[in-house]
C-alpha cells in the first residue's frame, strides 16, 4: 500500500455551540479524533466592565459585578463589597454578615446546580438539567423576595446589605432547604452510578495537585486533586469561621470527581444555611455609619440630616480614603479576587477583576491535549465557565 | 490569615535576602506589598516560588494599572498565594510602553494569559512571553482600552450592513458629547472648573462674554 501523507485538521468550535457554555471560539488541531492542540479565542462578551467602573462612583459599580458571573450574581458582588470595606475600615453588624452568608450559600447551590447538570447534558442526560432548573427558580425566588430581582440582584451593598428579609423568609429557607436534598438525591440517582456518565467522565483530563498550582487553579478544580483548600476555611471573611461545615475533595482529579466535589459542596451548603438561620442574630443589616449606608427612607421624612445624607450618597457618592486591596472570596467556581486602587475620590481609580473561570479557561489547551474531541466538551463542562466573568 | 507582625516578618525577611531586586517591602490593610525592580522580576518570582520561607506558588493574578503622571507610566502588579503558610503577597514593578518586562510564563503557567491581557490593555510588552497576542479585545482592534488616555466611548461602533451583508465598524457617533461629572461642588473643585464662574466676571468691572 503506497504511504499516504496524513495532515492534521484544523476544527473551529464555536462560538456559537450549545457546549460551548457561552460563547467560547476554539480553534483546535485535530489528529484524527485526538486533540493535538486547542487555543480558545475569548473576548467575545468583553464589555469593559473594568473600564466603566472607574467611570462610576463605588455603589454604582456594583450591578456590573452581578452581570459578570450571571449564574453566581450576589458572591461577585461579595468580593468587591468586602474590598471597599477593607478600604474603608469599615464593620458590618452580625446580621448582616449573616444574611451575606445565607445569600451566598443559596448562591452557591444555585451555581452548582446549574453546573452540575448542564454537565450532565453536555455528556447526554437531559432530564437533570429539567429538573435543576425548577430548583434554581425555586431561590431565584428568595432572590425575587430579599432584592425585587430574580439574577441582576444589586443587594450585598458597602456595610451590608440593602434591606432585611421580609418577615418569615428564615422559615421558608429552611423548610425549602429539605426539597432541595430530595432533589439531590433523585439527581444522584440519574447520575452518580449511571454508567454512560461515568464512562464520560472518570479519567477525563485528570491533574495532579502540582499541575493544578502551577496553573493557578482554585475552587473545586483544585479540590478535585485532593487539595483541601478553601478561602472560606483558610481565609474566613463575613464569619465563616463560626460555620461548621467539611471540604469536599475529591481523589484522582478528573471531571468525575469535581462532579462528586460540587454535588457535596452543595449539601455542605445546606448545612451552612441550617446553621445560619438557626443562629441567625437581631439587629440591623447594614452599619448605620450614615457617611457610606444610605438611611432608610422613613427616616428621611423625619431627619433634614438624612435626607442631606440620601441626596449626598445617591449623587456624590462616598469617598474612600487612597490606598489599594486585593480582596478573594470563595466564589461557586473558585477565588474570585477584586483588586482595587483608590485615589481618595468617589470612584475606584482601578478595579481589576480576577475570576476564577478565567484561569482554568486558560488551561484548557493542558487539560485537553491528548483526549478525543468528544472528551473537550466533558472538560469544557466540568470546568465550570461562565463568559460573563471571563471576558468581562 | 497571617497578622500583621509575621508578614512584617516576611516582608523584612525578602528585602533583606534580595536587597539588589527588592525597591520596597511594606505592610497595609492586611497585605504584604513588594516593589521591585521589572528587570529583575524572574528573580525575585523563582526566589517567592522556591524560599522555604515564601512557597508561593500559586500564581494568582497579574494586572496593570496606568498612571499617566509618572516618568514610567504603568505598573504591572503581581499576586501570589502560599498555601503552605497561608499567605499573600504582592509585587509591584513599574513599566512604560518602550522597555518589555520579563515574562514570567516560564515559572508560572497561569502567567500566559493574565500577561497577555495586560499587553492587550495596556501595551506593557513581556520579553520571553511565548504567544503574546490580543486576547480580549476584537480581532483587529487598535489601541489599549484600559489605558487613561484611551475614550470610554472607544473609536469606533460595530453594526451589521444588510447590503453588504457583513459587519461593518463606524467611527462613533454620539447623540450628545460624552460628559463625565465629578460632583465635586465648585467651592471645593477649583481644578475642574474654569477660575472664573459664570457672572463673577461683573464684579471686576469686566464685559460679560
Amino acid at each position: 500500500m503506497a504511504e499516504v501523507d496524513i495532515k492534521n485538521m484544523t476544527l473551529n468550535f464555536g462560538p456559537q455551540h450549545p457546549a460551548a457554555h457561552g460563547v467560547l471560539r476554539l480553534v483546535m488541531e485535530l489528529d484524527g479524533e485526538v486533540i493535538d492542540r486547542c487555543d480558545p479565542h475569548i473576548g467575545l462578551l468583553h464589555r469593559g466592565t473594568e473600564k466603566l467602573i472607574e467611570y462610576k462612583t463605588y455603589q454604582q459599580a456594583i450591578p456590573y459585578f452581578d452581570r459578570l458571573d450571571y449564574v453566581s450574581p450576589m458572591s461577585m458582588e461579595h468580593a468587591y463589597v468586602l474590598a471597599i470595606e477593607k478600604l474603608l475600615g469599615l464593620e458590618v453588624p452580625a446580621r448582616g454578615q449573616a444574611v451575606r452568608v445565607l445569600f451566598s450559600e443559596i448562591t452557591r447551590i444555585m451555581n452548582h446546580i446549574l453546573n452540575v447538570t448542564s454537565h450532565a447534558m453536555d455528556v447526554g442526560a437531559v432530564t437533570p438539567a429539567l429538573w435543576g432548573y425548577e430548583e434554581r427558580e425555586r431561590m431565584m425566588e428568595f432572590y425575587e423576595g430579599v432584592c425585587g430581582a430574580r439574577m441582576h440582584a444589586n443587594y450585598f451593598r458597602v456595610g451590608g446589605v440593602h434591606q432585611d428579609m421580609p418577615a418569615g423568609m428564615p422559615a421558608d429557607i429552611d423548610a425549602y432547604m429539605d426539597e432541595l436534598l430530595k432533589y439531590l438525591d433523585d439527581m444522584e440517582t440519574l447520575l452518580t452510578e449511571n454508567r454512560i456518565f461515568k464512562q464520560r467522565n472518570i479519567d477525563i483530563s485528570v491533574i495532579s495537585p502540582d499541575e493544578a498550582m502551577d496553573w493557578g487553579f482554585s475552587g473545586v478544580m483544585l479540590r478535585c486533586t485532593g487539595l483541601p483548600w478553601d478561602l472560606r476555611k483558610s481565609q474566613p471573611y463575613d464569619g465563616y469561621e463560626k460555620y461548621d461545615f467539611d471540604i469536599p475533595v475529591g481523589k484522582n482529579g478528573d471531571c468525575y470527581d469535581r462532579y462528586l466535589c460540587r454535588v457535596e459542596e452543595m449539601r455542605q451548603s445546606v448545612r451552612i444555611i441550617r446553621q445560619v438561620i438557626e443562629t441567625l442574630p437581631d439587629g440591623p443589616v447594614a452599619s448605620t455609619d450614615r457617611k457610606v449606608v444610605a438611611p432608610a427612607r422613613g427616616e428621611m421624612k423625619q431627619s433634614m440630616e438624612a435626607l442631606i445624607h440620601h441626596f449626598k450618597l445617591y449623587t456624590e457618592g462616598f469617598k474612600v480614603p487612597p490606598g489599594e486591596t486585593y480582596t478573594a472570596i470563595e466564589a461557586p467556581k473558585g477565588e474570585f479576587g477584586v483588586y482595587l486602587v483608590s485615589d481618595g475620590s468617589n470612584m475606584p481609580y482601578r478595579c481589576k477583576i480576577r475570576s476564577p473561570g478565567y484561569v482554568h479557561l486558560a488551561a484548557l489547551d493542558h487539560l485537553c491535549k491528548g483526549h478525543l474531541l468528544a472528551d473537550s466538551v466533558a472538560v469544557i463542562g466540568s470546568l465550570d465557565i461562565v463568559f460573563g466573568e471571563i471576558d468581562r | 490569615m497571617a497578622d500583621d507582625g509575621a508578614l512584617q516578618d516576611l516582608g523584612q525577611h525578602i528585602a533583606a535576602v534580595l536587597a539588589d531586586q527588592v525597591i520596597e517591602a511594606s505592610v497595609a490593610h492586611g497585605e504584604l506589598m513588594i516593589t521591585a525592580r521589572a528587570e529583575q522580576i524572574i528573580k525575585v518570582v523563582t526566589f517567592l516560588r522556591d524560599d522555604p520561607q515564601c512557597l508561593f506558588k500559586v500564581m494568582v493574578d497579574i494586572c496593570g494599572a496606568d498612571f499617566p503622571e509618572r516618568p514610567k507610566r504603568f505598573e504591572v502588579i503581581y499576586n501570589f498565594l502560599s498555601m503552605v503558610h497561608n499567605q499573600r503577597v504582592r509585587v509591584k514593578v513599574e513599566a512604560d510602553d518602550q522597555t518589555p518586562v520579563p515574562s514570567i510564563t516560564g515559572l508560572h503557567n497561569s502567567a500566559n494569559w493574565f500577561e497577555r491581557e495586560v499587553w492587550d490593555m495596556y501595551g506593557v510588552m513581556f520579553d520571553g512571553h511565548p504567544d503574546l497576542r490580543r486576547l480580549l479585545t476584537d480581532y483587529g482592534f487598535e489601541g489599549h482600552p484600559l489605558r487613561k488616555d484611551f475614550p470610554l466611548t472607544g473609536f469606533v461602533e460595530v453594526r451589521y450592513d444588510d447590503e453588504r451583508k457583513r459587519v461593518v465598524y463606524d467611527p462613533v457617533k454620539l447623540p450628545q458629547e460624552f460628559r463625565k461629572f465629578d460632583f465635586l461642588s465648585p467651592w471645593e473643585g477649583a481644578a475642574a472648573v474654569p477660575t472664573v464662574l459664570p457672572g463673577d466676571e461683573k464684579a471686576d468691572g469686566q464685559e460679560p462674554n
